[in-house]
This record gives structure tokens, C-alpha cells and sequence, in this order.
């Protein structure tokens, strides 16, 4: 099948400097996260949060463990918010749409050969829709590196077109798989690629290699988020996934997107962490504000 | 179809996270005491005439401690003790117990970085995250770099040459960086076998005066290090002491004229390291967010107290207008405040003299017709501050342009074409600094070998190591301090026999 | 009979006369009854001006010449003075010298010329660096030329001349030289060397003159990038550094020292960084 590739010539093709980019995330690490901005970072982190669960040993009973735990991350505290979305494999869609009914917690889906994508479009594009009629909320695709990468670029932004409208009313999250595009500035071009091409939400990686999300990429990609929506007035989100784990990671990570993108990205529908452990975490240092107390870690849910 | 510029109800939360809760840095650790003497020939003098003068918290304006105000005769007596110990126990001191002496003050700088951080800031206005994440750390490395030439002189120098000591140092450091200072002078001198006489700036002393707790620790013999606090009059009289082998000073381009003359007279060898009124050059092609950065770095470090400061932005003119806006945008997130929060970005003007030429020297940039653009958040309410400023509209023959203004304000010139870039770029009598942004190899190369100037940062500003030669070109004085080089003025060399 | 000649000062590459007019005659030391050796036109402030108007004009180019070029040209001049090895000590002669002392002084000036001449493409090497910093940076220091240098030349007309100047010239500096008051005709006669050895007009600048009266203009010059006072005396010298203070000249007094560091009074480091990672 051909598809024509939206517009994308005319975008800039910024040049990216490693040292100072990774400078600009380390200075922004610095900022200390106390007292009520500390209890308001645990509450986006859990309000930004894609509960996670990637496996091939998935199964039904598991996801509704997890949709459970999305609606109430804390069983001690009924005040804590629930996560954004849980993201499950497409075969597992139906059953998170049950499990998480009458919630505001979204339901998203990996789809289209992931994680590596090797397979035609067609296939990727009827596991889109089927995730969709199953009723996800949101797509996660993967860009197609192999093209990127060969310079095909028509390609990439065709196939992420097609995802888009493959998607209908779902939101479309493009993973860009970082860790494989070998540098700050073919991250970036990627990022500005998959905006072009109709994503709404821009993500760092599949989890399933070993390079995930680091500060310098995800302020990389905010960068281009800003220039992107300087240019068309859209407002993409971002998300990050593999690797998060602390509630002190995320804050930075808080940090990063409040300042190159502004306060109102703090928000789950502009901003995402992919994450499994971090959940525990973000609830023990919760307990701890709560108690005063540090806590057992084995006493938490296990996922 | 999804509207991708659907505005989000904004979240509660976020505001509260974005707000940044106050994080004040604890002053518990600092322990001050209420009146400090000189510091001469291993022993705490009172100053000659018994006169003390007030050092005051910039954040606060309120005085901290009583610092002993030296004067000539304090001075002779430094001079006289730093002299026996250069005959005497400094030269005793085997290059490699000098060595030695010299890694172990580094180490305890490192292990009492915090206390060097914390009375940085409260003497001196700098955010603490500077203090503790730039200034101190890099004190510590001048001296760990440095211990290791004080037994390997020789070899710095090519052949046929040995390095000896130049005898007693006199130098006269600045308020913006009272401890890196001290380090930068302090290090290279005593590796280099010398003995020294310091004089610390008038608003900034009680980081030297706390080094004395490290030197002495560190097993430094008496007489070695000599501190004479006090105004420029001590300062004077140091710089003209006919016992004195030579000067080194950092400060104004003015005074650095007066000790040259002033040395003429008693032949002391001289370092002098001056102002600067340094181009920062942004072609088209660089890349933007983090030239963005380097703007920022170049000018707001340090509240623009730095000498080498990136305080002329040169922008190509197909950019200029997306450029400046982007840097107007940031520095609005630039948050101004108590020094010792550790979220504060740009901490308090050293002065209230400092402050008023600033505020002095944007007045006439305005009236001169540059236009004016400043943070909208509210500075403190007590204490001196000033906000960090953008004049755009400028024009080479303004004095924004011209004069340096040591403080957080940035001029905004263009260009059209890089030989124009350069002409702007040189057209000034100092020579300190410079920076470049560009994609391009070749045009980096180019740039960097017509800028005039000690220290070219491309793709990169306000960069500093022990192991880089610093120093400026011109009107921004002579010698250079660190690397292999900076010991140059520390030694005089005899012919290998 | 000699012919009687008029030395000229020697400024952008040409032979002039002093725009003040003013000429002094040289008499011979060895002759009982001043017998006339020469006439020397005697520079005046405006030929020193001019000389560095000259020296500035002939810097850029100069200092962009490859390190390569450069000590090809000083080599060359040694050639041309070796060349001119029997003139050039019978003129120190009849200057007063003894055949041996000048056949010295000669030899020395030719070597000192040879030594330079093999440090232009070196200096860089020897003086500059690469600087291990700790981060991800390439950082570079190269000497490069302060620009504009005066030199007030000591006594011997030849060997004290090459030492000054040739450590100069050889970083890529242009020269205004206040040659050595006692020996006017050694000196400006290499300058003829100077003229017929590659070395572009202006790029050495030989005046002769009273150094008392001149030496302080050179100091007070804004244009003036640095100076070297190996041959002002004590009284002068003090007056002089205090004078740089205008344009805060580098101020040295190598007393042409054989060491790459003499070359680099008159070179400014330059150190520049650059990242190194994607």
C-alpha cells in the first residue's frame, strides 16, 4: 500500500549539542524538590503515570491486578489519586476496558509489532484497529527506525500518518526507541518527524531494549515539543518510559518539562511516564511525608 | 480526530510543584566569629591602625562579621614574614613536601566544601548552587592540579632551563569569586616555591580568613601565606612594597593601570587579569536551544559579576528576532533570590555600590535608546538585587555596548556576515573571552583564530579548569593562570649549567 | 676617499630620510681629527609614528603567513648577512671594533638569526598545548602575536639586534626597532639585509635616533601591543614601564635570552574550547 507522507520538508533539522544539552539536564537535577512542591511531584508522578505491563506471561488475571492497583495505587490512602492509563499488550485491551469501566483511568495499548516493528503495515495497522475496537484510548506505536535510519523519511512519516488515522479517535503515542538513533540530534529530528506526522504524544522508548528515557533525551524532546508547537501551535505531549524508578528520578524528570515546556504540560494528558516500579516508590515516599516513618518495602502491593 | 491544541484544565498540583518550595541551604555548619584579625606570620595580628570595618550579607545588607582593615604597616609586616619564610622554612620544604602540603589542602577543601559553600554565598551574594556546584569544587582542583607541579617544575619548561621561585607574591584578588581566587593564586604560587602576602577584596574576606584553617591544617609553614584584609589603600601599598618580587591581581581594568605603574617603579614581575566586555557570537547554523543556554551561562552566571561575562551578544541577523525571543523566554524562569536557596538562579549584587553603577549604566542604555527588557518577578524585598536584563536595539557606539557593567545585564547587537561578526566582535579594547555558536567545523576554526581573545569558548561559555590557561588578551591584562602555562609567573628561570 | 654616505631609517619596507630633516654626523672613532664616517638621518617622533603605522599595516598578513614561510624568511636573512659577512665587520671596523670583535659579532648575528629561524614553525609546539580538563571537551592553547612590537635594541649593532628582534619577528609580531644609539651604521646597514631578505615591507621597522627622546612615544603608543627595553638604560627603562600603562602593553627586557619563552613575551595564549561528544 502507498500513503502519502504529510509535510515535513519544511521543518528545521536542528543541530543538537551533547555537552551543553547534557549540561542543561544536569543543572536542572539540581533543583531541590521540597516540603509542598515534594508532595505535589508524588501526586503528578502517580496523575502522569502509564501502569505497565509488557509480558509475554501477561495474562487476564494479572491485568486486573493492575487496573485495581491503577484506580487505588495506595490501599492505605483512599485520597491518593489514580494513575493515568494502564498499557497492556493489544490481546489483554478487552479485558483492561472491564476492569477499569467507570474509572478515568485510560486504557492504551501497545500496537503494531511491538517493540521492534518489523513486520508490513498492513499487519501493523490491523493490530492498531483491533486495539482500538477492543476499546484502548491510546496507541503506543513504534517508529520505524530501519527507515529512519536509511534515510527513508517518507517512509517513517508515512507509516506514522497511516498509524494515526488507523487510530480514529484513540491518541497516538510514537515511541522513537532512542537508544537505537545513535545521537541527541537524530532524536530530535525523529521527535519533529513524528509530531508531523499526526502523533499526539511523543515517547522515548519501547522498555524492551537496554537505553531508555535519560534527562538530556527527554529534555532533547521537550526542546522539540517547544519548537514544534512555536511553529504550528500544537501542544504534543511527551512520554517517558524505561528506566524511572525513584520518585527523586521523576521529579527531575518534573522538573525538566515544567521548565521547557511550562507548568500546564504538568499535566496527564501532555505528559506520561511508562513505568512499572516507580509506583511503589513514589507510595513509600508518600507514607513516609504521611508518618514520618520510612517504610518496608515488602509491605507494599506487589504488581 | 483529536484537537492537539486542546488546553488541559491546568492541574492544582503542578502549580504547587512549579511554585519550588523554599529550600534554604542550612547556615548551621558556618561558624563566625565576631571580629577577625590579619593573618601574619602564622599568627592572628590585630590591624595596625585598630581599625575594623563591617562585612555585610548582600541578601540582607546586614553586617556579619568585623574585618580587620590593614594598612601599610600591616603590610610590611606580611611582607617581612612572608620574606623569612621564603629564606627560611619555605625553603627548607622539599618541592615534595610542598607537593604534599598542597594535595592535602585540596582535600580538606573537599571535605569542608560545604562550610566554604555556605559562607561563599552568605559573604558574597552567590546562589548557593554555584558556591557549592562551581566555585569550591574548582578551589579544590586548583590545588589537587597544582600539588603535582610543585616536584616536576622542570619539566614544565622545555630544556635547559630550571625554575626557581620568584620570592615573596603579593596578590590582590576580586569580590566575585573570593575563594576560587584565592585558589587560583594561591596554588600555582606555592607549587612553584614562593611565598605570598593576599589580600582579599574589601566586601568578600571571610572565605580567605576561613582558608587559614586549612592551611594551617594542612601543615603549611608560618609565614607562607600572609593575609592582610582591607580596602584599596592596602591593596596600594602591597602593589608598590619594594620587598615584593611580584604582583598578581584580578580586577578592574583601572587598577590593574595603577599597579603597573606602581610596579615600574620596584621592578616586580606583574600578572595582571582585567576586565572584559566579551562578544559571544551566534551564527544561524548553531545549535539554538543550547546556544540559548550558552547565552544564559554567559551573562547570568554569577549575576554577571564575572569578568570574562558573554555581556555583548553578537546574533546573526536572520535569527536575531527568534533568538532574542527565545532568550527573553528563559530568562524569565531565571529565579532571583535568597542565595542560599538552592533553587535561586541569580543571588544578590555584591554591593549597594555595585548595584547602583548597574542600575546606573542600564538608565543611560535607555536613554541612549537601547530598549530595555527585564524579569517581571518580584525581587526581594531587602538586601541588593537586580533583575536580570536584556537591552536589544543596541548599537556598537552605546555604552552598554562599550563599558563593562559587571552585573546581569546583556546587550543584543547583530550581524549579517562573519568577517562583520569579527569586526563587532574585536572592536573593543579588551580582550578576556569570547564565545562562538556554530554547526560548522570550519567556520568554528575560523571564528576562533580572528576572535581577540585569552579564552575562546565555542559551542560552550564560562568553562573553567586548572588544567586551561586563563587570561586576557589586551586591556584584559596579561599573564595567564592555570595549565602548564599559568606557572610562568610564578618562576624564574636560570640556564641549566 | 670613502664615499660619504647617508644611512636612512628603514620604514615600510623603503629607505627614508627623517621627515624632520634631521641628519647627524658619524665621525670615526679611530681618526685623531673626526674625520666624517657618515651622515645618519636621526628620526623624530613623526618617523616613529609613521614606522608604526607601517608595522600594524604589515601585521595581519604577517601573522597569517604559515609558521613555515616565516622561518624560510629569517633563515633568510642570516643567509643575506652571511652573505655580506666582509662589509658588514668591515663597517664595525671603521666603527671603532677590532677585526676579531667584529668577525664575532658578526658570526654571533648570523647564528642568532639561524637559531630563530628554526623555532617559527616550533613555538606553537613547544609553547602551546593540549589541556586535559575534566569534562568532555577539546581544549587548545596556541601562542599567538600580541600584534605590534617596540624594541628598544641594546649595544652591539648586530648580535644584540638579532637577539631582540628575530624572537619577535619569529611569532609573527611586526617590529619598530629604536636601534642602539652607539653603533648607527651597523645597524641600519641590516636593515639593507632586512630589505633583501623576503621580509615584507613593514614588517621590520629600523629607526636610529635618541632613544631618550623616542622611547617614551613608543611607550605611550596605543597602537603599540608590547615593548622590549633590553637596551634602554636603568633611568629610562622604569619610565618607560610606567608608560605601558596606557594600553597595558606587555612589558619585557629578554636581553635576547636564547629560550623559546623570550619568543613568547610576545605572544599571547589563546585557549580554546570545544565538546567532543554526540
Amino acid at each position: 500500500m502507498t500513503i502519502d507522507a504529510p509535510a515535513w520538508r519544511d521543518l528545521p533539522r536542528r543541530p543538537v549539542d551533547a555537552v551543553a544539552l547534557e549540561a542543561r539536564a544536569k543543572e536542572l537535577a539540581t533543583r531541590s524538590i521540597k516540603a509542598a512542591s515534594q508532595a505535589a511531584a508524588h501526586e503528578l508522578t502517580i496523575r502522569c503515570m502509564d501502569l505497565t505491563t509488557l509480558e509475554g506471561s501477561d495474562t487476564a488475571g494479572r491485568v486486573r491486578g493492575l487496573c485495581t492497583r491503577a484506580r487505588l495505587p495506595d490501599p492505605e490512602d483512599p485520597e491518593c489519586p489514580p494513575v493515568a492509563a494502564v498499557c497492556v499488550y493489544p490481546s489483554l485491551v478487552s479485558t483492561a476496558v472491564e476492569a477499569l469501566a467507570g474509572s478515568t483511568v485510560k486504557v492504551a495499548s501497545v500496537a503494531g509489532a511491538f517493540p521492534s516493528g518489523q513486520s508490513s503495515l498492513e499487519l501493523r495497522l490491523g493490530d492498531i484497529r483491533a486495539a482500538v475496537a477492543d476499546g484502548a484510548d491510546e496507541i503506543d506505536i513504534v517508529m520505524n527506525r530501519g527507515a529512519f535510519l536509511a534515510g527513508d523519511t517518507d517512509t517513517v512519516v508515512a507509516e506514522i500518518a497511516a498509524a494515526k488515522a488507523a487510530c480514529g479517535a484513540a491518541h497516538l503515542k510514537t515511541i522513537l526507541e532512542v537508544g537505537e538513533l545513535g545521537s541527541y540530534e537524530a532524536i530530535r529530528w525523529a521527535s519533529m518527524l513524528a509530531m508531523a506526522a499526526g502523533s499526539d504524544v511523543i515517547k522515548t522508548s519501547t522498555g524492551k531494549i537496554g537505553a531508555a528515557a535519560t534527562p538530556p533525551i527527554a529534555l532533547c524532546m521537550a526542546e522539540a515539543i517547544r519548537e514544534y508547537g512555536d511553529l504550528t501551535g500544537a501542544s504534543i505531549g511527551l512520554k517517558l518510559a524505561g528506566g524511572i524508578r525513584t520518585a527523586k528520578q521523576a521529579s527531575h524528570y518534573l522538573v525538566i518539562v515544567n521548565e521547557t515546556l511550562g507548568t500546564s504540560w504538568l499535566h496527564p494528558d501532555r505528559f506520561r511516564f511508562g513505568a512499572s516500579g516507580l509506583l511503589n516508590d513514589v507510595i513509600a515516599q508518600r507514607r513516609f511525608r504521611a508518618t514520618g516513618r520510612y517504610t518496608r518495602f515488602s509491605d507494599l502491593p506487589v504488581d | 480526530m483529536n484537537d492537539r491544541s486542546a488546553e488541559p484544565e491546568p492541574l492544582a498540583a503542578a502549580q504547587t510543584f512549579a511554585g519550588y518550595a523554599p529550600a534554604p541551604e542550612s547556615t548551621s555548619i558556618v561558624t563566625l566569629a565576631d571580629r577577625y584579625d590579619l593573618w601574619i606570620g602564622g599568627e592572628w595580628r590585630p590591624p595596625s591602625e585598630g581599625r575594623w570595618f563591617p562585612t555585610v550579607n548582600p541578601a540582607s545588607g546586614e553586617p556579619i562579621a568585623e574585618i580587620a582593615e590593614g594598612s601599610a604597616p600591616d603590610i610590611d609586616a606580611a611582607v617581612a614574614a612572608a620574606r623569612a619564610a621564603f629564606d627560611g622554612p619555605w625553603a627548607a620544604t622539599s618541592p615534595s613536601q610542598r607537593s604534599r602540603i598542597l594535595f592535602r589542602i585540596a582535600r580538606l577543601l573537599q571535605e569542608r566544601a560545604r562550610e566554604f559553600a555556605v559562607l561563599e554565598s552568605l559573604d558574597g551574594g552567590k546562589p548557593i548552587r554555584e558556591s557549592r556546584d562551581v566555585d569550591v569544587p574548582l578551589a579544590a582542583a586548583h590545588f589537587f592540579y597544582h600539588a603535582g607541579w610543585a616536584d616536576k617544575l622542570d619539566w614544565a619548561f622545555g630544556g635547559g632551563v630550571h625554575a626557581r621561585p620568584v620570592g615573596v607574591v603579593g596578590q590582590i584578588i576580586p569580590w566575585n569569586f573570593p575563594l576560587l581566587m584565592a585558589a587560583w593564586k594561591l596554588a600555582p604560587a606555592l607549587a612553584a616555591g614562593n611565598t605570598v602576602v593576599l589580600k582579599p577584596a574589601e566586601t568578600t574576606s571571610l572565605t580567605a580568613l576561613l582558608l587559614v584553617e586549612v592551611l594551617r591544617e594542612a601543615g603549611l609553614p608560618a609565614g607562607v601565606v600572609n593575609i592582610v584584609t582591607g580596602g584599596g589603600d592596602a591593596g596600594a601599598a602591597l602593589a608598590a612594597h619594594p620587598g615584593v618580587d611580584k604582583i598578581a591581581f584580578t580586577g578592574s581594568t583601572e587598577v590593574g593601570r595603577s599597579i603597573r605603574r606602581a610596579t615600574a617603579a620596584t621592578g616586580a614581575r606583574l600578572t595582571l587579569e582585567l576586565g572584559g566586555k566579551s562578544a559571544h557570537v551566534i551564527y544561524d547554523d548553531a545549535p539554538l536551544d543550547q546556544a540559548v543556554e550558552g547565552a544564559v551561562q554567559g551573562i547570568w552566571f554569577n549575576q554577571g559579576h564575572v569578568c570574562c561575562a558573554g555581556s555583548r551578544l553578537l546574533v546573526q541577523e536572520s535569527i536575531a528576532d527568534a533568538f532574542t525571543e527565545r532568550l527573553v523566554a528563559r530568562m524569565q524562569r531565571l529565579r532571583v533570590g535568597d542565595p542560599l536557596d538552592k533553587n535561586t538562579d541569580i543571588g544578590a549584587i555584591n554591593s549597594g555600590a555595585q548595584l547602583a553603577r548597574i542600575t546606573e549604566l542600564c538608565e543611560i542604555a535607555e536613554s541612549e535608546g537601547a530598549r530595555r527588557v527585564q524579569t517581571t518577578a518580584a525581587l526581594p524585598d531587602r538586601g541588593w538585587f537586580f533583575p536580570p536584563t536584556i537591552f536589544t536595539g543596541v548599537d556598537t557606539s552605546h555604552r552598554i555596548a562599550v563599558e563593562e557593567v559587571f552585573g546581569p545585564v546583556l546587550a543584543v547587537m547583530t550581524f549579517r556576515t562573519p568577517q562583520e561578526a569579527i569586526a563587532k566582535a574585536n572592536s573593543t579594547p579588551y580582550g578576556l573571552a569570547a564565545g562562538v555558536w556554530t554547526s560548522d567545523g570550519a567556520r568554528i576554526l575560523w571564528t576562533a583564530e580572528r576572535l581577540r581573545a585569552g579564552v575562546v569558548w565555542a559551542n560552550t561559555y564560562n568553562q573553567f579548569d586548572p588544567a586551561s590557561p586563563f587570561g586576557g588578551m589586551r586591556a584584559s591584562g596579561f599573564g595567564r593562570e592555570g595549565g602548564r602555562q599559568g606557572l610562568d609567573a610564578y618562576v624564574n628561570l636560570e640556564a641549566a649549567s | 676617499m670613502n664615499e660619504m654616505k647617508t644611512y636612512k631609517l628603514y620604514v615600510g619596507g623603503a629607505f627614508v630620510r627623517s621627515e624632520s630633516g634631521r641628519v647627524t654626523s658619524v665621525t670615526s672613532v679611530t681618526s685623531d681629527d673626526g674625520e666624517v664616517l657618515a651622515r645618519v638621518a636621526t628620526a623624530s617622533r613623526k618617523d616613529l609614528r609613521d614606522a608604526v603605522v607601517a608595522a600594524r599595516g604589515a601585521q595581519p598578513a604577517w601573522a597569517s603567513a604559515t609558521p613555515y614561510l616565516r622561518g624560510q624568511i629569517l633563515y633568510r636573512v642570516a643567509e643575506m648577512l652571511d652573505g655580506r659577512r666582509t662589509s658588514a665587520a668591515d663597517e664595525l671596523v671603521r666603527s671603532g671594533w677590532s677585526k676579531a670583535d667584529a668577525a664575532v659579532e658578526v658570526d654571533a648575528a648570523i647564528d642568532t638569526w639561524v637559531w630563530w629561524a628554526g623555532w617559527a614553525d616550533k613555538l606553537t609546539q613547544v609553547l602551546g598545548s593540549v589541556n586535559p580538563v575534566a569534562g568532555p571537551f577539546l581544549n587548545v592553547s596556541t601562542p599567538e602575536p600580541v600584534g605590534v612590537v617596540g624594541v628598544v635594541a641594546a649595544d652591539r649593532p648586530l648580535a644584540d639586534l638579532a637577539g631582540v628582534l628575530a624572537p619577535v619577528l619569529c611569532g609573527g609580531n611586526t617590529a619598530v626597532v629604536l636601534a642602539s644609539a652607539a653603533h648607527p651604521l651597523a645597524a641600519l646597514s641590516f636593515a639593507e639585509v632586512l630589505a633583501t631578505s623576503d621580509v615584507p615591507g613593514g614588517v621590520a621597522n629600523v629607526l636610529w635616533g635618541d632613544v631618550g627622546e623616542l622611547a617614551p612615544w613608543l611607550a605611550d603608543h596605543a597602537d603599540v601591543d608590547a615593548i622590549d627595553v633590553s637596551g634602554a638604560p636603568d633611568g629610562l627603562r622604569c619610565d618607560l614601564v610606567e608608560r605601558s600603562a596606557g594600553n597595558l602593553k606587555r612589558c619585557a627586557a629578554t636581553s635576547g635570552l636564547r629560550r623559546p619563552q623570550t619568543a613568547g613575551e610576545f605572544l599571547d595564549l589563546k585557549t580554546v574550547w570545544h565538546p567532543a561528544r554526540v
